[in-house]
């Protein structure tokens, strides 16, 4: 058992936190531009390149992976297989689905059309949509590697109950009224979905990652950034201020911070991992991710084509009202993760 | 050959445009690419993921840009 134990843990500390690579990265800044990392600038400088190297090694890898297996699952099929499924149960498995279904803001009106065509309820919809972006399984690795097991553990049951009651409040309201008229209009069309071959699939992944890595990039870098400045040039007591345990409000305004922002998990980790270690409270800084990754303008303005105010303002409401009381219960019970 | 390439014109159907371009030359096969942009035309193929390929009116190709020599298997 102790074996094993301490395997598991060389396995997390070495493959996903990639400790060899801070030190590495620690020796690099020692030696080769001669600053010490207990200096702000040393430590900036080290926080900025490890964490850069760091972030896009797991981004390559794991949407690799992550491609691989969402190749099994294009929207066509999931639609088919949230079809037959009515109630709560559908909400369930249009969460789950919303995590290993490939996912960006941009495909969300088809997406939505083509599930309102195909008959499901505007609940399971919307279930899958807050899902989708928020839960994936890169995201529960990339939070293992940063925040370790527990919390990422914690932060993706949570996700996933909050995309499952979010569409059974929004099933129960009966807004079908409120989706845009001709949306309503547009006929379900079945379409085969083709097999990929192995290779098919390995050529996909290879490019998903080089569209995600394309796409990110800059987002990554200035997360990095932020990170490396909350990390060693704001003032400790500014942050604490701000968003610390004693603010009663810091989980709102973290959570009102992250909704219009646009960025990915890959980019919104090194601010959330600074705010981590600079001892905010894990419920803020989840509720940070969650509201970046959930909501964002972009993706607010597409849904705004399909649905009418009253429904999108609805939608934004609950999630948010999800994601500051996840926050807060998360700050409550802190004791049980970190 | 009618082909069709769907997508709102982001830059994975230009690749998509240019890879099935260059199948065709491969092989020597004369086609006619139609371009469809319009989302409710493309909702009609039952495609949800851009960018998709059509041959002579089948979805081939959804939500992912293959290469060349993957196309020509489609042609």
């Amino acid at each position: 058992m102790n074996l094993i134990s301490q395997m598991f843990t060389w396995l997390n500390n070495e493959i996903l936190k990639m400790t060899w690579l801070s030190n590495l990265i620690q020796s690099f800044v020692e030696n080769v531009f001669g600053l010490s990392l207990k200096e702000r600038l040393g430590g900036s400088v080290h926080f900025f390149i490890y964490d850069t190297i760091k972030i896009f090694i797991l981004l390559s890898v794991l949407i690799f992976l992550i491609s691989y297996i969402q190749s099994y699952f294009p929207p066509e099929r999931t639609k088919k297989i949230l079809g037959n499924i009515k109630g709560i149960k559908g909400n369930i498995l249009g969460a789950l689905l919303g995590t290993i279904t490939p996912f960006c803001s941009c495909s969300s009106i088809p997406i939505f059309i083509g599930f309102n065509a195909a008959g499901l309820p505007l609940g399971i919809t919307f279930s899958f949509l807050i899902s989708s972006p928020l839960v994936d399984l890169a995201s529960l690795l990339i939070l293992m590697s940063f925040f370790g097991a527990k919390i990422a553990i914690a932060y993706v049951v949570v996700g996933l109950i909050l995309a499952v009651i979010g569409g059974t409040i929004i099933d129960r309201l009966h807004l079908e009224k409120y989706v845009e008229g001709y949306v309503r209009e547009i006929k379900d069309v079945a379409v085969e979905v083709i097999e990929m071959t192995r290779s098919d699939r390995v050529s996909y992944s290879k490019q998903q990652v080089k569209d995600t890595v394309h796409k990110v990039w800059l987002y990554v870098l200035i997360g990095v950034g932020i990170g490396a400045a909350i990390h060693n040039w704001i003032p400790q007591s500014i942050i604490e201020t701000v968003v610390g345990n004693n603010n009663p409000f810091a989980v709102l305004l973290a959570t009102a911070v992250g909704i219009p922002m646009y960025a990915d998990i890959f980019g919104t980790l090194p601010i959330a991992e600074a705010l981590f270690q600079k001892g905010v409270g894990i419920g803020t800084v989840l509720s940070f991710m969650m509201a970046v990754t959930a909501l964002s303008l972009p993706s607010i303005i597409m849904l705004s084509k399909v649905v009418k105010p009253k429904l999108l303002t609805i939608f934004v409401a609950i999630v948010a009202t999800g994601i500051v009381i996840i926050g807060y219960l998360f700050n409550a019970f802190s004791f049980l993760f970190v | 050959m009618i082909i069709k390439v769907l997508g709102s014109g982001c830059s994975n159907c230009k690749k998509l445009e240019e890879n099935t371009r260059k199948a065709l030359e491969d092989l020597g096969i004369e086609a006619t690419i139609e371009k469809i942009t319009d989302f409710k035309k493309i909702m009609a193929y039952g495609v949800m993921k851009t960018p998709a390929l059509v041959v002579d009116a089948k979805v081939k190709i959804m939500g992912r840009v293959p290469s060349s020599e993957e196309i020509k298997k489609y042609l």
